[in-house]
C-alpha cells in the first residue's frame, strides 16, 4: 500500500503517559511520535512492559485514574488532549474504536447480539430505526462471516474466534475512522488467529479505517501491517515501512528481536541477554544500551536523536547519527559488564 | 557458619510469614489508616486494662469492704470510688476494669476455639470435597442461619450443665456461633485455591495430601481470616454482654461482666442513679467500636473489591530543551 | 473408535523397550449439566478430552504433542503424570500401569516423571521461598537427612538451571523474580529428583520472545547433561520444529499425524497439519499472505463431528470422511452470510428448522415452511452447489430425494480413520 497523501487520521508528537507508584513515576510512554493515515495499519510491537498497551489506551483516553498524559495528540486536526472527558467519551465508538484481547469479558453475557448492536447504534445515532439497525448489523456481520441466523444468539453461544469477530463487528459498525486493536489474537488458536488476521487485512480494502495493531507477535505484524513501530521501555526506537524494517532493521533491538524470534526457519537459538528495564528508573540516555551488542560510549551519556532516511524509516540510535552531535570519543564501544542471570529475565 | 546461616533463613522464613500477615496493615493509607489506628488504640487501651486489672483496679470485682470499712450502697462517684458503687456495694470502677478482663478473656478464648475448629474443618472440607464437604456445608449453613443469640443461649444452657456458669462455658457458647463463619470463608477460598497451578505442581512432585493442604493451600488462604477475626470479636463482646444481660452468661460470683451490671442498673435509672449504667455501658460501647474499627480498617485494605487501585498523583516534569535540530 | 496400535519405526532408537507405552488411552469428563439434568439424572454429555491415543515414547527423545485448544494435549500430558486418571486404556511405564496404580505407588513414580508448567507465575507457591520450593521434593520423598544436605542439593540444582550466584536466589520469593527466572526455578524443582521423563506443558509460551530462546536452550542442555526424555506440549509449531525429534499432531483428542520432525514439516500429509503449517505467521513480509485456511473453528468437544473429526473443515474431504446432517445445515448458514438481507429473508422463509435425528445422522430432511414448495428447496440446494462446486460436502452426498414431505439428503456412511502408515509417518486420514 503506497502512502496515502491525505492528512493523517491520528498524529502524535512527543506524547508522554506517566503514572505514579510508591517508588516513583512510571514512564510508561516517554515521548513518542507517529502518524497513522486513513486506510493504513500501523503495527506497534514490543515485549511485555514496553508500554504499548498503555499507549493504545492513552490514545483512546482509557487510562486509569492518576495517570497523566501530555504532548500532542491530534485526531483529524483536533487536539484530543484539550477536550474534556465528556467530549472524549462521545467520540469513542463513532470516531475512535477499540478491540480488546479477550472478547468474552467485553460482551455482556445477558444481552443478545442484536441487543448489543441496538445499544451501540442507538446511543451514537439517535433516532435510528430498529430496521436500520438490523440492516447495518447484518451487513457488518456478513463481512465478518457470521451467519445472520446467529443474530439473536448470546455471546457464550459463540466460540472464541467468532466472539472476536463479533467484537470487531461491533467496533466497526459505527464506522470509526481510527481503531486500536490491542492484542486481538493473543488469546486465540493459530488457525483462528490466521482467519482474524485475514479479516483485518481484507477490511482495509472495504473500509477506510486506520488501524493501530498492538501485538508482541512479529509474524502478525509482517502479515497485516503496512508500517511498524518498535517500542522499547516507553520509547519508539524504530518505525517505518514493514517490509523495510524487517528486511533492513536499523535499531539493534529490532535486529536482535527478529533474530530471537523462533519461526519455522529457525536453525539456532538466539536471545537478548538481560531483561527489559524498570520503567521507574530506566537506564540513562539510551534505554537499551546495557543490553545492546553495539553500544558505544555516547549511548550511555546522551539521549539518542531520531533520524529519518529518504524512505521515511525513522530510528533513534546513535549508530545512525547524527554524526555532528556525537562528542569526542563517543564512538568507542562500551565495555559491558557481564549480564548475569540475576539480572536476566 | 552453617549454624548462623540456618538461623538467618529461619528468621527470614518467620519474617516471611509475619510479613505476609502484617503487610496489609502497612499498606493502609488515608481514611482506612485512621480508622485502623483509632481502633487499634482503643482496643489496646482495653487490653491494658484487662491484662493489668489486678494492679489497676482499686478493688476486687466482688469486694464489698476495704480496710475494715464497708462500702456504701449505691453511692455516687467520690474520691474513694471514682465511678461510685452499685446496689451490691461493689465499686463500679473496679467492676468496669475487671469486666474488661472478663470480656477479653472470653472473647479470645472463643475466637481461638472457633479458629482451631473452623479453619481446619474448612480446609479439609474444601480440599477433599465429596460427601464430607456436602455434610459439613449443610451443618455449618444450618448453624449459620440460626439467630446467633438464640444459638448462644441454647449452647449456654448445654454448656452450663457441663461446665457451670464460668468463663469457659460462656466462651464455648460463643464459639459455636463463629465456627461456621471461619469454616465458610476458609472452605470457599480453599475450593478456588485448590485449582491453582502450584497446587497441581505440588501433587506432581508427589506430595501427600496433608502436605499439600498444610504447606501449599493453607498459607495462601489464611489471609482472609484476620479480618473476620476482629469483626467477630466485636460481635462476640456484644453477644457476651447480651447473655449477661439476660442472666444466662457468667454468673456474678465467677467474674465481673458488663452485661450483667447493665441489667442490674436498669432499676437504678428510674431512681436517677446514672453511674451504675453509664460506665459499664460506655466501656461496652467503646470496646465494640474499637474492635469494629480495626476490622473495618483491615477490610478496606485486604478486601480487593473495596480497594481502589492506589495510583499516586504524578506531575509530568517540564521537557528538556531540544538539542539543536539537525536537518532531517 | 479405537485407533490402530502404532508400529514405531525402530531406526530412531537403539532398540529395546520404549520408556513409556501409551495404549488406547481415553480420558472422558462428565459434563455437569443444568439443574434439570442433575435432577432427572440424565447427564449433559461427556467431553472426550482424549479419545483413544496410542503412543510410544523412546528414551532420550523429545516428543512433541502439538495441537490447538481442545486437542487434548494438555490432558494427555497430565495423564502421563497421573494427575488425571484415564477412563480407559493403559500407560505402561516399565512393568507398571500408571492408569491403574494406587495413589501411594503413583507418588513413587513421581520421582521419575516430572512436569514443567505453562505459567511460571502460577506454578510456584507464593508463600515458599526458592530454597524451600526447590528442596521440597527431596523432603517429601525423604531423600535428605539434614538441612545442610538439602541446601547443597538445592544449590546444585539452581546452578544447573543457571541461577547463580546461588546465594542471591535461595531466599527470594516468587514475587521477587522475573518470568524467566521463575521458570528456571520450576525447572530446578523438576530436575532435582533426577527424573527420567519430563513433561513440559507449554513451558515458554507465556514468556517474552527474547527470553524463550534462553529457556529452550536451557532445556536442551539439561537434556544432554541429565539424559532426560521430554514430552513437549505446545501449540507453537515453530518451536516444536526446532525442539522435537518426533512430533504428534493432535486434534479433538486424537493423534492425527505422528512421525519424525523433519518428515512432518517437509511433507505434511494430514490436511490439518498442512493448514497448521501454512497458518503460522512468518516474520517476513515477503511471504505471501493468501493461504489455504480451513473454514470454521474447532468443534465442541462434547459433540464431535461424525467420522473423521476434521471433515467439516477439510478442503480435501470426500465420501469416506463421515458426512452428516449438521454439515449441510452449516453450509446453508455459510451460504446465507454471502447474501444480502432481502435474499436471505426470502430463502430463510423457505425452510422449517431442520431437525436432526440422532438415530440417523447420515441423512437430513429439509422441509418447506408453510406455504412453500419442495421444488424451491431443491433449487436452493442446486444454487448453493453452483456457487461453489468444489465444496467437499457434495462429494459426500449419496442421494437427494425430493419427496412430498421435503428434500431428504442422504450421505455416505463414513468411518473414523485410524492411524495408518504413509511413508515414514503415521496419519489418521482416509486419503492414505
Amino acid at each position: 500500500m503506497s502512502a496515502d497523501p491525505r492528512e493523517p487520521v491520528i498524529s502524535v508528537r512527543d506524547l508522554r503517559v506517566w503514572y505514579g507508584t510508591e517508588r516513583g513515576p512510571v514512564r510508561a510512554v516517554d515521548e513518542v511520535s507517529f502518524e497513522v493515515r486513513p486506510g493504513e495499519t500501523l503495527g506497534l510491537v514490543g515485549e511485555s512492559g514496553c508500554g504499548k498497551s498503555t499507549l493504545g489506551r492513552g490514545l483512546l483516553g482509557l487510562l486509569p485514574e492518576g495517570a497523566k498524559m501530555d504532548g500532542e495528540l491530534n485526531y483529524r486536526g483536533e487536539d484530543l488532549l484539550a477536550k474534556s472527558a465528556k467530549q472524549r467519551r462521545a467520540m469513542r465508538g463513532t470516531e475512535l474504536g477499540m478491540i480488546f484481547q479477550e472478547p468474552l469479558t467485553r460482551l455482556n453475557p445477558l444481552m443478545r447480539i442484536s441487543e448489543h448492536f441496538e445499544e451501540t447504534l442507538a446511543i451514537h445515532e439517535k433516532g435510528i430505526s430498529k430496521q436500520e439497525i438490523r440492516h447495518r448489523a447484518l451487513e457488518v456481520l456478513r463481512t465478518m462471516g457470521i451467519p445472520p441466523t446467529r443474530y439473536r444468539s448470546y455471546p457464550h453461544e459463540f466460540s472464541g474466534g467468532m466472539r472476536q469477530r463479533l467484537m470487531i463487528a461491533l467496533a466497526l459498525v459505527l464506522r470509526p475512522a481510527f481503531v486500536v486493536a490491542d492484542e486481538p489474537t493473543t488469546a486465540l488458536d493459530v488457525l483462528v488467529e490466521a482467519q482474524i488476521i485475514r479479516i483485518l487485512h481484507d477490511l482495509r480494502q472495504s473500509f477506510d479505517t486506520a488501524f493501530l495493531l498492538i501485538t508482541h507477535n512479529l509474524g502478525i505484524i509482517a502479515e497485516a501491517c503496512d508500517r511498524v513501530a518498535v517500542m522499547y521501555a516507553g520509547k519508539i526506537v524504530e518505525q517505518g515501512d514493514a517490509r523495510e524494517v524487517f528486511a533492513r532493521p536499523k535499531h539493534p533491538y529490532t535486529r536482535e528481536l527478529l533474530r530471537s524470534t523462533i519461526s519455522l526457519s529457525t536453525t539456532g537459538l538466539n536471545y537478548i541477554p538481560g531483561a527489559p528495564p524498570d520503567l521507574v528508573e530506566p537506564p540513562p540516555a539510551c534505554h537499551f544500551h546495557p543490553r545492546c551488542p553495539d553500544a558505544m560510549r555516547v549511548c550511555q551519556t546522551v539521549d539518542p536523536v531520531e533520524t529519518t532516511d529518504a524512505k521515511g524509516h525513522r530510528v533513534e540510535c546513535w549508530l545512525h547519527g547524527p554524526e555532528s552531535l556525537i562528542p569526542e570519543g563517543g564512538r568507542t564501544p562500551l565495555e559491558r559488564r557481564e549480564l548475569s542471570i540475576a539480572d536476566e529475565a | 557458619m552453617a549454624a548462623t546461616e540456618s538461623v538467618s533463613t529461619d528468621t527470614r522464613r518467620r519474617r516471611g510469614v509475619l510479613r505476609a500477615l502484617l503487610s496489609p496493615i502497612r499498606e493502609t493509607s488515608g481514611l482506612a489508616r485512621w480508622i485502623l489506628l483509632t481502633g487499634m488504640f482503643i482496643t489496646a487501651f482495653f487490653l491494658v486494662l484487662a491484662i493489668f486489672a489486678p494492679w489497676i483496679a482499686p478493688y476486687g470485682f466482688d469486694q464489698v469492704e476495704a480496710n475494715g470499712v464497708e462500702f456504701p450502697e449505691t453511692a455516687p462517684p467520690s474520691d474513694e470510688h471514682w465511678f461510685g458503687t452499685n446496689v451490691m456495694e461493689y465499686d463500679v470502677l473496679s467492676r468496669v476494669i475487671w469486666g474488661a478482663r472478663t470480656a477479653i478473656e472470653v472473647v479470645i478464648l472463643a475466637i481461638v476455639l472457633s479458629l482451631a475448629i473452623g479453619v481446619p474443618l474448612g480446609l479439609v472440607s474444601g480440599y477433599i470435597g465429596g460427601w464430607l464437604d456436602r455434610v459439613l456445608v449443610l451443618v455449618m449453613d444450618a448453624l449459620f442461619v440460626f439467630p446467633s443469640l438464640l444459638l448462644a443461649i441454647v449452647a449456654g444452657f448445654l454448656f452450663s450443665n457441663v461446665a457451670g456458669g464460668s468463663i469457659v462455658s460462656a466462651a464455648l457458647s460463643i464459639t459455636v456461633i463463629y465456627i461456621p463463619q471461619y469454616f465458610r470463608v476458609v472452605r470457599n477460598t480453599t475450593v478456588s485455591a485448590r485449582e491453582a497451578t502450584y497446587v497441581e505442581a505440588a501433587n506432581a512432585i508427589g506430595a501427600p495430601r496433608r502436605t499439600v493442604m498444610a504447606r501449599y493451600v493453607f498459607p495462601n488462604v489464611v489471609q482472609s481470616v484476620p479480618v473476620i477475626g476482629t469483626l467477630n470479636a466485636a460481635d462476640a463482646i456484644s453477644t457476651l454482654a447480651a447473655l449477661g444481660f439476660l442472666g444466662l452468661g457468667i454468673q456474678p460470683g465467677d467474674a465481673a461482666e458488663w452485661g450483667y451490671d447493665l441489667q442490674r442498673a436498669i432499676e437504678d435509672v428510674d431512681a436517677g442513679i446514672w453511674w451504675t449504667a453509664l460506665y459499664p455501658g460506655l466501656a461496652l460501647t467503646l470496646l465494640i467500636t474499637g474492635l469494629t474499627l480495626v476490622g473495618e480498617g483491615l477490610n478496606e485494605t485486604i478486601n480487593p473489591t473495596l480497594r481502589k487501585r492506589r495510583l499516586r498523583k504524578v506531575t509530568l516534569p517540564p521537557r528538556q530543551p531540544e538539542t539543536a535540530e539537525e536537518a532531517k | 473408535m479405537p485407533t490402530k496400535p502404532e508400529t514405531a519405526p525402530r531406526h530412531l532408537s537403539e532398540g529395546g523397550d520404549p520408556l513409556l507405552n501409551v495404549d488406547d488411552v481415553e480420558v472422558h469428563f462428565q459434563l455437569r449439566g443444568g439443574m434439570l439434568s442433575r435432577l432427572t439424572g440424565r447427564g449433559a454429555g461427556t467431553v472426550k478430552a482424549v479419545d483413544g491415543v496410542d503412543l510410544q515414547l523412546r528414551k532420550g527423545e523429545v516428543l512433541g504433542l502439538v495441537g490447538e485448544s481442545g486437542s487434548g494435549k494438555t490432558t494427555l500430558g497430565r495423564a502421563l503424570l497421573g494427575l488425571v486418571r484415564p477412563t480407559s486404556g493403559s500407560i505402561r511405564y516399565g512393568d507398571r500401569d500408571l492408569a491403574t496404580l494406587r495413589t501411594g505407588a503413583l507418588r513413587e513414580i513421581r520421582r521419575d516423571i516430572q512436569m514443567v508448567f505453562q505459567d511460571p507465575n502460577a506454578a510456584l507457591n507464593p508463600s515458599m521461598n526458592v530454597e524451600t520450593a526447590v528442596g521440597h521434593p527431596l523432603r517429601i520423598h525423604g531423600l535428605v537427612s539434614s538441612k545442610q544436605e538439602l541446601r547443597v542439593r538445592v544449590s546444585e540444582a539452581l546452578e544447573r538451571v543457571g541461577l547463580s550466584p546461588v546465594s542471591r536466589f535461595l531466599t527470594k520469593f516468587p514475587s521477587d523474580l522475573s518470568g524467566g527466572q521463575k521458570q528456571r526455578v520450576v525447572l530446578a524443582r523438576a530436575v532435582i529428583l533426577n527424573p527420567t521423563l519430563l513433561v513440559a506443558d507449554e513451558p515458554v509460551s507465556m514468556l517474552d520472545m527474547s527470553v524463550r530462546a534462553k529457556i529452550l536452550q536451557l532445556m536442551l542442555d539439561l537434556k544432554t547433561d541429565l539424559d532426560l526424555t521430554y514430552v513437549y506440549i505446545t501449540h507453537d509449531l515453530a518451536s516444536a520444529k526446532f525442539f522435537c525429534d518426533r512430533v504428534a499432531i493432535m486434534y479433538l483428542g486424537r493423534v492425527v499425524e505422528i512421525g519424525p520432525t523433519d518428515e512432518i514439516f517437509a511433507e505434511p500429509r494430514h490436511p490439518y497439519t498442512k493448514s497448521l503449517l501454512s497458518a503460522i505467521p512468518e516474520p517476513d513480509p515477503d511471504k505471501a499472505l493468501p493461504r489455504e485456511l480451513p473454514r470454521g473453528e474447532i468443534p465442541d468437544a462434547a459433540d464431535p463431528p461424525l467420522g473423521c473429526s476434521f471433515h467439516p473443515r477439510c478442503p480435501a474431504a470426500f465420501e469416506e470422511c463421515g458426512w452428516e446432517g449438521r454439515d449441510l445445515r452449516a453450509l446453508i448458514e455459510q451460504h446465507w452470510t454471502r447474501l444480502d438481507e432481502t435474499e436471505y429473508a426470502r430463502e430463510r422463509d423457505l425452510l422449517q428448522e431442520p431437525d436432526l435425528d440422532p438415530e440417523s445422522p447420515h441423512q437430513i430432511q429439509l422441509r418447506p415452511a408453510h406455504g412453500q414448495a419442495v421444488e424451491d428447496i431443491d433449487r436452493l440446494l442446486a444454487r448453493i452447489r453452483t456457487e461453489d462446486p468444489e465444496e467437499p460436502l457434495w462429494r459426500g452426498v449419496e442421494s437427494t430425494d425430493a419427496g412430498a414431505e421435503g428434500v431428504t439428503v442422504r450421505f455416505y456412511e463414513g468411518s473414523d480413520p485410524k492411524l495408518r502408515r504413509a511413508g515414514n509417518v503415521d496419519v489418521a486420514c482416509h486419503l492414505y
